[in-house]
């Protein structure tokens, strides 16, 4: 709402928005947030969750779900919100709101994948470079003082001419796919849809895409569906010279079997940002050159974050002012 | 991923030249001795205790010297073989070769050019992602057990940023075009204006720097370009600039670029290259807002092969009396 709103005693009338959010978290967004909307924080109330929902949101239209939320956007939380009609959604994933609910209830979603996509793909791209060209590896035996002791790194391995399979060709994938062209990278891609006018090939399941790659890129959200896509079978495909670069959610991965095969050599290695249990990292891989650890950090630069919050509002605003959404998730 | 193009196939040239005798200047790659073992009379300098015991015993025998850019052929070597007729780096830079020298006594030289283009560029990348946002401080960080105490913090975004590119050849091109992927606006320095080129051009490193947030040397090591980045640049480029080195340790005024760093004046520094390799100055080990590599811009298992072939293909054509195929001079 704009400064013409009405008013009322002095107090602008400001819309109500629902906030969930992780218990323990400094809130870059709600100061900005505040200037717009009247949040409603259960995690702010002595009142349990629950009964400050059904309680006071009643006629609430719209939620704020933020990271990881200490209540999930699933059936039980949205039975006690009936007028619900909108959920805005800080991250790309989704996984913290059940959408098949959200669509029988008529509940719109909108994502922030278009805020950081950019910085989604240029950290994939970094961690591959990094993986392919020992740069971690380097970087460390440099500041050891190793390079006059040691002699020479092993050599690493050239990108032009590589073939990478992209999972999941939505912001993220695109914008790494374009990226990973001109290193001279061939591209291929696999969707739950094919996408048209996209110069990449596609195929219709991972494990042929893994068949005919030499690195897999993970870029696409966690859903009941991607659950493990990147299991045994799908490693094997790849080969014991594959890289998979990880930016997506850990739980993509079968982390069990993907540690097991970097230990006994049957896969090239392995770029990650993401794990199943964060922090938590198998201890194998602290032992490992071949492999690049990141903690969760693909889209976290300051325009990043400023883009989330201005793409939050911007949503919001365009929901009370009956105006198109800016980025709506398609159902399927 | 290993890709091995297919051997020269035997021929009577092939047969004949066993006898020639080539000296590798120190070791560089497992795969060029072999090759070179195979076809001449290989000598490898780095078996003799000393260079001039090595001249004593085999000075008039050799007829090719191959090196690169960490022992390459200076005056004292050249004028010490009177039999030479060929250097062949393993290499694209000649700034270990003394090609005054090989000119004055009709010695041909001959490098590998192109097939590294794309590794160097590639590491030029990696650098300026690595420097921006931290990937190599991400990894340090998730290694030593720090994740489970908090999370990380943010870095800066590298699509966007301002690209300028000391030197406008072959890898400063493939640069730009990797850059141009993420958006960031490409700006360079050359010794004179290139024509067909759409980035806007400087007359010096120091407007250039003026004018960029990071600053990629990618030019040959001459005369003229040695510490082309020194104070002047450094502080053009400034508190948020990134400095990215992928030419030659001797393009930057390496005291200069440690006290910048350390005063704050400069942003960061992504460095393949150093004065003195392999000692990289030792202030840097601390730093988190630098990327240190061992030299590594053209160290692929495909780029290495392909150079080496390409140094036995011109000693082979030497040889056989046909024309070179990376001639320098």
């Amino acid at each position: 709402m704009d400064a013409s709103s009405p008013q009322n005693d002095g107090v602008l009338l400001l819309p109500e928005v629902l906030l969930l959010r992780p218990s323990a978290l400094a809130l870059p967004f709600t100061a900005g947030l505040g200037a717009h909307f009247r949040l409603l924080d259960p995690l702010d109330s002595p009142e349990p969750a629950r009964s400050f929902l059904s309680s006071r949101c009643r006629a609430v239209r719209a939620l704020l779900c933020l990271f990881s939320p200490a209540l999930p956007v699933k059936a039980e939380t949205l039975d006690l919100l009936p007028s619900l009609e909108l959920v805005v959604v800080s991250s790309a994933g989704l996984e913290h709101v059940d959408l098949p609910y959200c669509r029988r209830r008529g509940i719109a979603v909108t994502n922030a994948s278009a805020a950081f996509c950019e910085d989604g793909a240029d950290y994939a791209v970094g961690l591959l470079i990094d993986v392919m060209r020992r740069v971690s590896h380097g970087d460390r035996f440099v500041r050891a003082g190793s390079w006059p002791v040691q002699g020479e790194l092993p050599l690493g391995f050239k990108l032009g001419g590589k073939r990478v399979g992209i999972v999941g060709l939505g912001s993220i994938g695109s914008e790494t796919a374009k990226r990973l062209a001109s290193f001279g990278c061939n591209i291929a891609y696999y969707s739950r849809k094919e996408r048209l006018h996209v110069p990449y090939t596609y195929y219709a399941n991972v494990h042929d895409l893994a068949a005919n790659s030499n690195i897999l890129v993970l870029c696409c959200a966690l859903t009941e569906d991607t659950r493990h896509i990147i299991n045994k079978d799908v490693m094997s495909a790849l080969g014991n010279e594959g890289i998979i670069i990880n930016v997506g959610r850990g739980a993509l991965v079968d982390e069990k079997e993907l540690v097991q095969r970097l230990v006994r050599g049957e896969i090239g290695g392995a770029g990650l940002d993401v794990f199943e249990h964060e922090p938590k990292v198998p201890d194998e891989l602290f032992v490992m050159d071949k492999v690049v650890l990141s903690p969760h950090r693909a889209v976290f630069t300051p325009e990043s974050l400023e883009g989330v919050q201005e793409l939050i509002i911007g949503n919001l605003k365009a929901f009370f002012s009956n105006e198109p959404l800016r980025s709506l998730v398609q159902y399927e | 991923m290993h890709v091995r193009p297919p051997k020269n196939s035997q021929s009577k040239d092939f047969l004949q030249m066993e006898g020639i005798g080539v000296l590798m200047t120190c070791p560089m790659f497992p795969y060029l001795e072999q090759e070179l073992e195979q076809r001449f009379h290989l000598h490898r300098l780095w078996d003799f205790p000393s260079r001039r015991r090595f001249l004593e015993a085999h000075a008039g025998s050799i007829r090719a010297v191959v090196g690169d850019t960490k022992v390459g052929a200076d005056a004292e070597l050249i004028d010490a073989l009177p039999g030479l007729e060929i250097v062949a780096t393993f290499s694209v830079g000649l700034d270990k070769i003394d090609l005054g020298r090989c000119g004055e006594k009709g010695i041909r030289v001959t490098n590998t050019p192109d097939v590294l283009t794309d590794d160097v560029a590639d590491i030029a990348i990696a650098l300026m992602l690595g420097v921006l946002r931290k990937v190599c401080g991400c990894d340090a960080f998730v290694r030593s057990g720090k994740w489970k105490s908090g999370d990380f913090g943010l870095t800066a975004k590298f699509s966007g940023k301002s690209v300028g590119i000391v030197g406008l050849g072959r890898i400063g091109s493939a640069i730009a075009k990797r850059a141009e992927a993420f958006g960031c606006p490409i700006s360079y320095c050359s010794r004179s204006e290139k024509p067909h080129v759409s980035y806007k051009y400087y007359p010096t490193a120091a407007e250039l720097a003026r004018h960029c947030r990071i600053l990629v040397v990618a030019c040959a090591l001459t005369e003229e370009t040695r510490r082309i980045v020194g104070r002047e640049v450094l502080d053009a480029l400034g508190p948020e600039g990134v400095l990215i080195n992928v030419g030659r340790g001797a393009h930057v005024d390496e005291p200069e670029l440690v006290a910048a760093l350390l005063e704050g004046r400069l942003g960061g520094a992504g460095l393949d290259v150093y004065e003195n390799e392999p000692e990289a100055a030792e202030e840097l080990f601390p730093m988190d807002n630098v990327v240190l590599l061992p030299h590594v811009g053209s160290d692929t298992v495909e780029t290495s092969t392909a150079m080496a072939d390409l140094v036995v293909a011109n000693l082979e054509a030497h040889f056989a009396g046909k024309p070179l195929l990376t001639p320098v001079i």
